[in-house]
């Protein structure tokens, strides 16, 4: 019986599950900020992004610990390694997050326009696709995995109706070209999170599975 | 290209009959009332490196030294089944197990060189076996001791007591003898358990090396040594075999949860 190691791998978990909760409430307050325009909240999000690449480090350093102490097998490499995938994404989702915020932080000429109808829409999407992607890695559910990958698509249509408003406004608002341009950074942001929470949900379903992407590793 | 690589992540069922050394059918061992072995079938493919791996006592040292009836010598030990070479039964009257043995040459965990030169332990097999020549026997000795990576250590003292070298350096003589024979399979019981790292790995380049020639297959308790140079693993548990898959697959994703079990450690 590996005790020691079924111990290291419980820290693991807790972990990623820690990443993923750093991960998700960043998100959500980025949507919040965005409806509220808070700038102190804001600012105090761009300045948290910090602890969540700190976590992924320590995450990282303790994967390659376990890869070099133990040498995994089968579906403890397979947790391992998916980890180790799974933070590179986990992290771009709260620099995005935090990109998000330092947009909202900008100085703006002139009034601040309504957001675009689909926009905060994108945002609530995509903070649903990273909870089911942290709760599929909790649960090791690859059926809520699934349903990630599948949801990509809400996003991706949300973000072709975002980019027509935009679209639209420019031409009526032009003027305002520059905090149109910032905004349609926000919707790609947001569009982006949403494909990172897909990358998880596959290394979560390569790490119950073996198979990634219909094909086994 | 090996069959492997040609056919992908196949099973080991999928060779073809020609491509087969070893033919294990229903095979039943017994020492005395003790059942070691239970229903093995297995087909060990030619020119690949196929390990046995399982914890103690799960019989898979039995199989090894079944397949050159090793297991004749002792005492109350009883095989019902088949065992094939190439097509021929093993186990059939007319086997002469000095052949066979030739055909089939082994390595054990604890180097054992003879208690005679360099030179005299690789010629003593072809010697048993007739050959007088000293032309042709130094042509064998170099040819086994370059077979087994271990002519440029000892070209020049081949006069020195085998007992004299350093203890990886004697199993590779052992290997080097067990060439000597010129077999087509050489088995190896945990090779490199009683070596240190630097001369395991240069067994493990040269079991690598070797398969281009010969058949190998190897009983061994380290996992990695298994996943760094076996193309086919078998686990056996308690005389049964329990899988057998291409490496890779078998340590990547086992099918058997018992499998699973052992290999990531939590066996028991």
């Amino acid at each position: 019986m590996r005790t020691r190691f079924d111990e290291q791998l419980n820290v693991l978990n807790r972990e990623m599950i820690q990443m993923g909760s750093m991960i998700e409430q960043a998100i959500e307050q980025v949507c919040e900020v965005l409806k509220t325009h808070d700038l102190e909240a804001a600012r105090l999000l761009v300045a948290r992004d910090n602890e969540i690449d700190r976590k992924e480090r320590d995450i990282e350093a303790l994967c390659l610990r376990l890869i070099l102490m133990q040498q995994p097998v089968a579906r403890d490499l397979r947790l391992i390694s998916s980890a180790l995938k799974m933070i590179t994404d986990m992290e771009r989702i709260g620099d995005q997050a935090s990109d998000i915020a330092e947009i909202i932080t900008m100085p703006v000429d002139g009034e601040v326009l309504e957001k675009p109808e689909h926009l905060q829409a994108m945002g609530e999407e995509a903070t649903r696709m990273v909870h089911k992607a942290v709760d599929a890695y909790v649960a090791r559910d690859v059926e809520l995995a699934r349903e990630v990958m599948n949801d990509d698509d809400i996003v991706d249509d949300l973000f072709v109706r975002t980019k027509v408003e935009l679209f639209d406004l420019m031409k009526k608002r032009g003027e305002h070209g520059m905090q149109l341009l910032d905004t349609l950074m926000i919707a790609k942001y947001f569009e982006r999170i949403a494909d990172h929470a897909v990358n998880i949900a596959e290394w979560v379903e390569y790490a119950v599975t073996a198979r990634y992407k219909g094909e086994t590793l | 290209m090996s069959i492997l690589e040609q056919k992908g992540h196949v099973t080991a069922e999928t060779f073809h009959t020609e491509d087969i050394k070893f033919d294990i059918q229903n095979m039943d061992l017994y020492y005395t009332a003790f059942h070691a072995l239970k229903n093995i079938n297995m087909e060990i493919p030619r020119g690949h490196v196929t390990a046995l791996i399982g914890p103690s006592g799960c019989g898979k040292s039995t199989l090894l030294k079944s397949l050159n009836r090793m297991n004749d010598l002792i005492p109350g030990c009883r095989i019902t089944g088949s065992i094939r070479l190439e097509g021929q039964d093993i186990y059939a009257s007319s086997t002469d197990v000095n052949l066979l043995r030739k055909r089939v040459g082994m390595v054990f965990q604890k180097p054992n060189p003879f208690p005679m030169s360099i030179y005299d332990n690789i010629a003593y097999g072809p010697r048993t076996h007739g050959v007088r020549s000293r032309a042709k026997l130094d042509e064998i000795v170099e040819k086994s001791l370059r077979g087994a990576a271990l002519f440029d250590e000892v070209k020049d003292d081949l006069k020195k007591s085998a007992m004299a070298i350093s203890g990886g350096q004697q199993q590779r003589l052992c290997i080097a003898r067990c060439l000597a024979i010129d077999p087509d399979v050489i088995l190896m019981d945990e090779p490199t358990s009683a070596l240190d790292p630097i001369s395991t790995s240069r067994i493990e380049d040269l079991v690598l090396e070797m398969k281009k020639d010969y058949t190998i297959i190897i009983v061994t308790h380290n996992m990695q040594q298994a996943a760094r140079i076996s193309d086919i693993t078998a686990f056996f548990l308690l005389g049964e075999m329990i899988e057998m898959s291409p490496t890779e697959r078998l340590f990547s994703t086992p099918q058997d949860k018992r499998t699973e079990n052992y290999i990531t450690g939590r066996f028991g």
